[in-house]
């Protein structure tokens, strides 16, 4: 009674490996039930994302079930077995344990703390609960690590802070305003980075859009697409009064606001707080606007410093992570020796209990002169 | 028993105001229920002893500097409920427990002894002049710890460097809102305090005004928070400088009520 793992993931496969070697849509029924079928496999288990493909199985002989798994896996998705050579890896006991711990707690993606992968390992254990391809071990196993995921969660700050650029303007402006439904957003320009931030940003949900562009007809598109106001490009200071947040990115060569300008702004709009990105290379709104009073302008290598920031404390907090499992490991451990010791309990007491009737057998034949009441009282 | 009462709720704002500032350094959930534990507790206990100065003095206790400290933190904490439970502003205790906690210890500093009204405060003008006063003042006072919130956080967001408190400070908006709230809040009190102040002194003393230290300084008091009021509506005064106003202005409070009491001498100081 073993866990193993045959698995791959981002890291030692390449996208096309990955997508060849996924169980998606029917497959993942197919492929369980040919997988719990292989003669090593007692209960068995995939998990198939896009960043990984892992198999989970309960066996008595590492070596030779995953040789089998290995067949199986080549045979399923018609791949030679050197290239499978090449991108799996195999963990048994201990290490496997470990290993979907640190899957679960989101420790081995590719974005160290992103929560996903913990919805997608439920997932694929309900999908195996329900088509009963898991016992004992697996369950256990699963059940503990998605609460060792919940235990890394809340007894460290790895998933606190924002490791991407769009997401990282969101939680600035939610900390410069309270409720970002009632903030009116403009787009200023559009570029691909701004469009996503720009997304982010509409699915946290603001009140209203505009969007300005050097060319109009560019500016009605977006404005459509983004269900938002097209206003031209001259008129977006003075859309600014009543702009919350802006998010710019042109590609002019120059500045397109001015401190002046801005000063102009804050004035008419009575110094109400202004939170302005500016993802342009080059910078399209003056590094000068940040000293006013009540505006917040970030610029592209503010954001990035930001994300770098809290991916360094993500990684520091994924050390203390990395303790958790241990420890969590250990339990599971003694819970799993537990369990082999139970036979040899059970066969000692059935053992204790011969033993017993026997010795009374022969009491009672030693004696034969008792009556029924002392034979029954003995 | 007063005097217990009174201990033991100043050893449990003690014990909030410690939590309250460890929470500074390392918070969860635990320590922040911990902090209202140990307010609410110590709120209880606090008004079992007011209750008991009222009992045995048989007027209402804020005639002396000890009550009326302790009434002022008691205003204090009974609004920090409110805001707690209306806004659920993370780290508001860590900035107003200490607050309360050093009213309370400088109270506790204080003569104690309940001694019979002298017959120009007896007026039924004394409860109402006195509340008024001691809820305005602890509206200032909230309005003080929510400024100070207000600035740090500025900080962290105009910097760019989003370490510390940032992701557990509430944001800039709710607290400039909320700043804005407990000084329109506090203003009218402190306006009608001043007011039946005066319809007090009036029917004491004969006359309405006669500039004793403590009325100069609630007078200088309102003004600030009178510019408070109108440079944000006039001239969008809000922010980081209504913050650092309501500071200002809390200084102003703080002087007015213990500076002219151990510093200055006139009709208000107590016995």
């Amino acid at each position: 009674m073993k866990v193993l793992i045959v698995g791959l993931n981002h890291k030692t496969a390449d996208i096309d490996i990955r997508e060849k070697l996924s169980f998606n849509g029917l497959k993942l029924e197919d492929g369980m039930i040919k997988f719990k079928g292989l003669p090593e496999v007692e209960e068995a288990m995939i998990l198939s994302t896009c960043n990984r493909v892992e198999l989970y199985a309960n066996v008595s002989d590492a070596e030779k079930a995953s040789m089998s798994i290995k067949g199986f896996l080549s045979r399923f998705h018609n791949i030679d077995m050197a290239v499978l050579d090449n991108v799996l890896y195999i963990y048994d006991d201990v290490a496997a344990i470990r290993h979907v711990f640190r899957v679960a707690s989101s420790l081995d993606s590719m974005v160290v703390g992103e929560p996903q992968i913990l919805g997608q390992l439920k997932e694929a254990f309900e999908f195996a609960l329900e088509k009963k391809t898991t016992g004992l071990l697996l369950n256990k196993l699963m059940k503990k690590a998605i609460s060792v995921a919940k235990r890394v969660r809340t007894e460290t700050r790895i998933a606190e802070n924002a490791v991407s650029i769009s997401f990282a303007a969101v939680e600035l402006a939610r900390k410069i305003f309270t409720d970002l439904s009632e903030k009116s957003f403009m787009l200023l320009g559009a570029g691909e980075m701004a469009e996503l931030a720009a997304r982010h940003l509409m699915n946290n949900g603001v009140k209203e859009v505009i969007v300005a562009n050097r060319t109009y007809e560019r500016a009605c598109e977006l404005a459509n697409e983004f269900n938002g106001r097209p206003v031209k490009f001259d008129e977006f200071p003075q859309e600014m009064v009543h702009t919350d947040i802006v998010i710019c990115s042109t590609g002019a060569p120059r500045y397109v606001l001015m401190k002046d300008q801005m000063q102009k702004v804050m004035k008419e709009r009575k110094q109400k707080p202004v939170f302005i990105i500016d993802i342009s290379v080059p910078r399209n709104i003056d590094p000068k606007i940040n000293q006013l009073e009540n505006v917040y302008l970030y610029d592209i290598d503010d954001l990035q410093g930001i994300v770098d920031a809290n991916m360094l404390e993500r990684h520091k907090e994924a050390e203390k992570a990395e303790r958790i499992i241990e420890e969590e490991v250990e339990t599971f451990l003694k819970w799993q020796s537990s369990l082999d010791s139970v036979p040899t309990i059970v066969a000692l007491r059935d053992k204790a209990e011969e033993i017993k009737k026997e010795e009374l057998e022969n009491l009672i034949n030693k004696l034969p002169e008792l009556g029924e009441r002392e034979r029954k009282a003995i | 028993m007063v005097t217990i009462l009174f201990e033991l709720a100043l050893t449990f704002y003690f014990a909030a105001a410690i939590v309250s500032v460890m929470e500074l350094f390392r918070g969860t959930k635990t320590t922040s229920r911990f902090v209202l534990t140990f307010a609410v507790i110590g709120f209880l206990i606090h008004t079992a002893n007011i209750i008991a100065r009222y009992v045995i003095a048989g007027h209402i206790p804020i005639t002396n500097l000890h009550e009326a400290s302790s009434f002022f933190s008691w205003c204090i904490v009974l609004l920090f409920f409110f805001l707690e439970y209306r806004y659920r502003l993370g780290l508001l205790g860590s900035f107003i427990m200490p607050v309360v906690f050093i009213l309370m210890l400088s109270s506790s500093m204080l003569p104690r002894k309940i001694e019979p009204l002298s017959p120009v405060l007896q007026s039924y003008w004394l409860g109402i002049h006195t509340v008024l006063a001691f809820l305005g003042d602890a509206a200032f006072a909230m309005a003080f710890g929510i400024g100070i919130m207000y600035l740090l956080q500025e900080h962290y967001v105009k910097s760019k460097r989003l370490g510390g408190l940032f992701q557990r400070l509430p944001s800039l908006q709710i607290l400039d809102e909320i700043n804005y709230k407990l000084i329109t809040l506090g203003f009218p009190l402190l306006t009608l305090a001043i007011i039946t102040g005066a319809l007090w002194a009036e029917s004491a003393w004969g006359s309405y005004w006669r500039w004793d230290p403590k009325e100069t300084w609630s007078l200088i008091t309102w003004f600030i928070y009178a510019l408070v009021l109108h440079a944000r509506l006039t001239a969008g005064w809000r922010g980081k400088r209504a913050a650092i106003l309501s500071i200002i202005g809390f200084a102003a409070v703080l002087f007015t009520f213990f500076g002219v009491n151990l510093l200055l001498k006139g009709l208000h100081a107590f016995k």
